[in-house]
């Protein structure tokens, strides 16, 4: 066991040894504001097709919708509030058989694909990744050209937690072969409004 | 064992060895591929490298502003000067948990502190959850690769070992089949599981919190189901600014594997209500190798596995050649560092050709450094560096086999050599468009000048 005492030191430890390293000033650059050329929504949509998720239209994703026959649907979007079939639980642990989770992303990154959301789009963390297939609803005049300007809009705003979400759940473990559906989602589908 | 004597046995097996060394190669080529799309790549990998030389020189206080915010945020902060404190203070919160069995998604430290034996020797069950490390586990094996930890396997033997553990079809070698086989498994794990361990890809000074980067999700799955999450964290992950992000999430995943970004890239700055999350701030030698001036950067990696997808020797000879829990180029500079002993042939399995520094991210000289533990190596422990050449000798100049893949994979000889020394064109190098330069030194020079 490691009493309270040693912690303190092993901090002071730490922090000492770094101290007593000479160090020449390295200045901290700026970033500069990186763009990209061409039409947003083509690119992000081409970027999620490469990350293996699909964009669609909200007539398309109407479509779909009903030929999945789903037996638990959570959607947390205004566009889709009445596909709701279940309330979100206390538990995640409930969501375990969630067929489909619509929930709302706050801006898309046409270089890759990557859409911001935090807890106030997620309802309970573990949403996005338990459900078995997961929709974004995402307002197309919210897609950015760069990560560079991913940051700059979501800047230090607070959320717990928050993540930049590009595609399902994949993995290329088993000799690089790529396979959907790892832990997490199966499939990801982006509607773009 | 020694490099050389390793590497023999991994070329044991021609047809996997050929096909280790033709799929990181691909790995390699894609990464080559996208970095081209980037016309700003090069200012890129410039910025990372200036923003982690301006971390490193300022290590201390960004340390403190992370602990102070992360503290502010209501996250638990613990520090450990080494691996055995690192594994102390995970114990001592499972144990205040009264939690028998986690799970942990990739972490190379958590590797490196050797931390499942030691929670398997108190009684806890670890549970490593991305699918290429749950095979190794299932292996009893370290991962040989630190981005795709099964690489050194063939579906064949997946196929073989899941039969033995998941019970899935003899002989059923579809990666989709297994993988889902896995899926199943491993759900049942991340939703009995009370305690989730995670790495940490980076950690922000300015914000206190801290980004998780995976494909699979798998991180996601366990903490957001656990009560408590424990991220095990270098203390050289930080980065002073939000913003900073956006350079390194442009260049890890373009870098490691070839996509533009991973497909889950969580920021985790407070818990969720009613739960719990640490971070241990581990040294374990870092301080030592920032006080080395000729190494210190090596600790400006990001873990991408670039330079072993491109590096002859570890493309040609497999992760656990190297013995270490960081295999590779940077492996062979972080390494000796933490033992200079055990490692000391790792500096010499490398051809110099340069081919590590160009395509790592972050701009680290990896092949001077790698230049430079030689003289280190040689020269300061000049007793041990004599038993150092002799043991090189006898390991490569032994054995045919290694013989002739250092011999053709040395600098000058790359240049001229006709595709027949191995089973490897060697004409790999001029597919790569990143040139390296010329070394130093070659390695028979090095041998000529230190076989005394
Ligand atoms: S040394 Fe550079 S290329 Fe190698 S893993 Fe680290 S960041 Fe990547």
């Amino acid at each position: 066991m490691v009493s309270k005492e040693q912690i303190m030191s092993s901090r002071e430890r730490i922090l000492s040894a770094i101290a007593g390293v000479p160090s020449e000033s390295k200045k901290l650059p700026e970033i500069p504001a990186f763009r990209l050329a061409g039409d947003l929504e083509e690119l992000f949509a081409t970027a999620i097709m490469g990350n293996k998720g699909e964009v669609l239209s909200k007539e398309e994703f109407e479509k779909w919708l009903p030929t999945m026959h789903f037996s638990k649907v959570i959607s947390l979007s205004n566009h889709f509030k009445t596909h709701s079939t279940h309330e979100l639980p206390e538990d995640p642990h409930e969501l375990e058989d969630l067929g489909l989770a619509i929930l709302e992303g706050q801006l898309g990154v046409a270089e890759n694909g990557a859409i911001w959301m935090e807890d106030s789009n997620l309802g309970l963390r573990a949403l996005p990744f338990i459900t078995e297939h997961l929709a974004i609803v995402l307002d197309r005049n919210k897609l950015v050209e760069t990560m560079h300007q991913g940051y700059d809009l979501i800047g230090n705003a607070s959320s717990g937690f928050g993540l930049f979400i590009a595609g399902p759940s994949k993995t290329a473990d088993i000799e690089q072969s790529l396979v959907i559906g790892a832990h997490g989602a199966k499939s990801l589908r982006v509607v773009l409004i | 064992m020694s490099h050389p004597a390793n590497a023999t046995e991994f070329l044991k097996d021609q047809a996997k060895a050929k096909w280790h060394d033709e799929t990181l190669w691909f790995v390699r080529d894609k990464r080559d591929r996208i970095s081209k799309t980037i016309p700003e790549w090069e200012t890129l990998r410039e910025l990372a490298s200036q923003i982690k030389d301006h971390v490193l020189a300022n290590l201390g206080s960004y340390l403190e502003d992370f602990e102070r915010n992360a503290l502010k945020n209501g996250i638990h902060i613990h520090w450990a000067t080494d691996a055995e404190e690192h594994n102390q203070h995970v114990l001592r919160i499972l144990q205040e948990k009264n939690c028998k069995a986690i799970v942990k998604s990739k972490s190379i430290l958590t590797e490196e502190c050797h931390l499942n034996p030691y929670l398997e020797k108190h009684g806890i069950e670890v549970v490593d959850t991305d699918l290429g490390e749950r095979i190794v586990q299932f292996l009893n094996q370290p991962p040989s690769h630190i981005v795709l930890p099964a690489i050194h396997l063939k579906k064949g033997e997946i196929s073989d070992l899941f039969h033995e553990k998941l019970q899935t079809e003899k002989g059923n070698h579809d990666p989709t089949y297994l993988t889902q086989a896995a899926r199943i498994h491993l759900r049942e794990k991340f939703l009995g599981a009370k305690v989730a361990i995670t790495g940490v890809n980076f950690g922000i000074a300015e914000t206190g919190e801290f980004v998780v980067c995976t494909n699979e999700g798998n991180a996601d799955m366990g903490v957001h189901l656990a009560d408590v999450h424990i991220a095990c964290m270098g203390i050289e992950k930080i980065l002073p600014r939000r913003k900073d992000l956006g350079v390194f999430l442009r260049l890890l995943a373009r870098s490691a594997t070839g996509q533009p970004i991973t497909n889950y890239n969580s920021h985790f700055r407070s818990p969720a209500r009613g739960k719990e999350i640490h971070i241990i701030l581990v040294d374990n030698g870092r301080t030592a190798q920032l006080a080395r001036e000729k190494f210190k950067n090596s600790l400006k990696c990001i873990r991408c596995g670039a330079c072993m997808n491109t590096c002859p020797i570890y493309r040609r000879s497999g992760g656990f050649s190297y013995g270490s829990t960081v295999p590779g180029p940077i492996g062979s500079i972080l390494s000796p560092g933490l033992d200079m002993k055990k490692h000391s042939t790792l500096p010499f399995a490398s051809t110099l050709c340069g081919s590590c520094s160009d395509v790592c991210p972050v701009k680290i000289n990896i092949h001077e450094q790698l230049y430079e533990w030689r003289q280190e190596i040689t020269k300061t422990h000049g007793e041990f560096g004599k038993g150092l050449s002799m043991k090189l000798a006898s390991g490569i100049f032994k054995s045919p086999l290694a013989y002739k893949i250092s011999g053709s994979l040395m600098r000058s000889a790359l240049k001229t050599l006709p595709d027949s020394l191995i089973y490897h064109p060697l004409n790999t190098w001029g597919k790569s468009r990143n040139l390296p330069e010329t070394p130093k030194e070659t390695f028979q020079q090095w041998y000529q000048k230190n076989r005394s």
